[in-house]
């Protein structure tokens, strides 16, 4: 049983390498900034998870002390991954990207980088909106 | 087995900074090297929990969770810097 246990971390181990080197090496192989975002984002995020669970298996099953701090991690990397990409592609939009060059929202608002955000709908006693 | 697959896991993300080190000194854009620099963060958090694994030791959880806290922390700022020409409005 030892043996399978050992396989099963040897396989995330090994997985988590390649999907990290994958993504690191996205970064420096695609072309454009945006096609770059891709990579890291998605694949080393992967690779880390995947460490993070061979961990966790390591501490639970060969050295009996099962603990969930991995998750945490795992938690935390996985819930900022998505908002610093968005955060990235925001600052890459507004120092290259003119408003003429993009398509419309199709909402009553522009796109947050070029417009201020909107102005709250002040309702005066009368229920006529006031300025 | 497990050292071996260690081993190659750690070569494999070393790799990877190397990459991204590349990344930030060529990168021709601002947002390239903010996003060079959070690859960064995520490798070395994987590298921290390797050498725990190494070791182990469990004492390199709370390391590792404030490398990903000030990571993360530090690319929004970043990134807010280079938006609004301020990060705390």
């Amino acid at each position: 049983m030892e043996m399978f246990y050992e396989i099963l971390i040897t396989v995330f181990l090994v997985l988590a390498g390649i999907f990290g080197l994958a993504g690191s090496f996205g970064l420096v192989k695609l072309r454009d900034t945006m096609q770059r975002l891709h990579a890291p984002t998605k694949a080393t995020t992967l690779g880390v998870g995947s460490v993070l669970i061979a961990s966790m298996l390591y501490f639970g099953l060969i050295k009996g002390q099962l603990s969930f701090h991995e998750l945490l991690i795992t938690i935390f990397l996985f819930l900022t991954a998505p908002i610093t990409a968005n955060f990235i592609a925001k600052t890459y939009m507004a120092m290259n990207m003119k408003p003429e060059d993009i398509p419309e929202t199709e909402r009553a608002y522009g796109w947050a980088i070029f417009e201020d955000p909107p102005q709250p709908v002040v309702i005066d006693d009368e229920g006529q909106e006031g300025a | 087995m497990i050292d071996m697959a260690l081993y190659f896991a750690m070569g494999c993300f070393g790799v990877g900074l190397l990459f991204n080190l590349y990344r930030i000194a060529v990168g021709p854009q601002a947002a390239d090297r903010i996003l060079a620099l959070d690859t960064m963060v995520i490798n070395v958090i994987a590298l921290i929990v390797l050498y725990g694994i190494q070791g182990g030791t469990a004492t390199y959880y709370e390391a590792s969770m404030l490398v990903a806290m000030v990571g993360f922390v530090s690319t929004v700022a970043y990134c807010r810097f280079l938006l609004r020409g301020d990060i705390i409005e």
